[in-house]
């Protein structure tokens, strides 16, 4: 309850911060401000469709899964299973990553551990839309190398991040 | 399923999204300042040609970078055009999606101080490592 209280003020903090650097920029220049609102708005308008699917993620997992369920299919003693749904939900997961961040946020309050969390976020690195791209650009070899390789460090990632998360807190 | 587990749910998913809101649009105020003050042109003149110090350069700039990874993409191919080593690229284009300095404060807001500068770092030792992996293999295949 302490922490949540605590990440509103934070969170508002944060915002007025942002809000106050505009404001002090649009004294100086206020064709920048408006350059830069421009592009905001079109991150708005572009990102809202994700955000209303991350609600509705977050919404079944509070319908079908309760407050509490999650402990033991997402936790430390999770097993394939956890990895499975960290690498396979990081990969299918599309927009950014911050717009994760709340789905996430619940989920670690509901038992999710750092390890599930971290290959979570390092999977958003392999975009199968995306992948005609890179493969225009760098080719096909390198593109399944480097997606293959993003895969197994992801795991390797999260067990080094609870391991070193675990370590700063003894 | 009941009309109070439906409600239940929504209300539970609204605080939680109320909660978020503040930081997501302060990313977002973030990254549209970044993305207008640093024009992409910049990334062309930061790389050395040095084989051991442009990965380490590739691994900082995608770090401090963010936005659609398409725009990594459009970038690293560019850079690639101008010579920059497959290796600088690499930890460029894995720091860019792995590791996200703009949006560490969110993270560390919304999963905690400590775990998102650990997983920053380890994501950006990973860039490194995953640069590393992959010439190596590419050159070996």
């Amino acid at each position: 309850m302490r922490k949540l209280k605590g990440s509103v003020s934070a969170g508002s903090i944060f915002l007025f911060l942002m809000v106050a650097a505009y404001a002090t920029l649009a004294m100086v220049a206020p064709q920048v401000v408006q350059e830069i609102l421009t592009v905001f708005g079109g991150l708005v308008i572009r990102l809202a469709p994700i955000l209303l699917v991350v609600f509705g993620i977050m919404f079944l997992s509070h319908l079908l899964l309760g407050q509490h369920s999650l402990v033991g299919l997402l936790d430390r003693g999770a097993g394939l299973g956890g990895w499975i749904f960290a690498v396979a939900g990081g990969i299918l997961s599309s927009g950014p990553i911050y717009l994760w961040y709340p789905l996430l946020s619940d989920l670690k309050e509901r038992g999710m551990s750092d390890r599930h969390i971290a290959a979570f976020l390092y999977n958003r690195a392999v975009k199968i839309p995306l992948m005609p791209m890179l493969i225009f650009y760098f080719g096909w070899s390198f593109t399944l190398v480097l997606s293959l390789y993003m895969v197994l460090l992801s795991v390797l990632n999260g067990l080094a991040v609870e391991r070193l998360t675990k370590g700063a807190t003894r | 399923m009941t009309s109070d587990a439906l409600k239940e749910a929504f209300a539970h998913t609204l605080r939680s999204f109320r909660r978020a809101l503040p930081i997501l649009l302060g990313v977002l105020l973030l990254f549209s300042l970044v993305s207008v003050l640093i024009p992409s042109r910049l990334y062309h003149w930061i790389f050395t040609g040095n084989p051991f110090v442009d990965p380490l350069i590739g691994a900082v700039v995608g770090s401090l970078s963010g936005g659609n990874p398409v725009t990594s993409y459009v970038i690293g191919g560019e850079l690639q055009t101008q010579g920059v080593s497959l290796l600088a690229i690499t930890a460029f284009l894995s720091a860019w999606v792995t590791v996200g300095i703009i949006q560490l404060p969110a993270e560390a807001l919304m999963l905690g101080r400590k775990f998102a500068v650990i997983r920053n770092l380890a994501s950006f030792v990973s860039s490194l490592v995953l640069a590393v992996l992959t010439v190596w293999t590419l050159e070996w295949l």
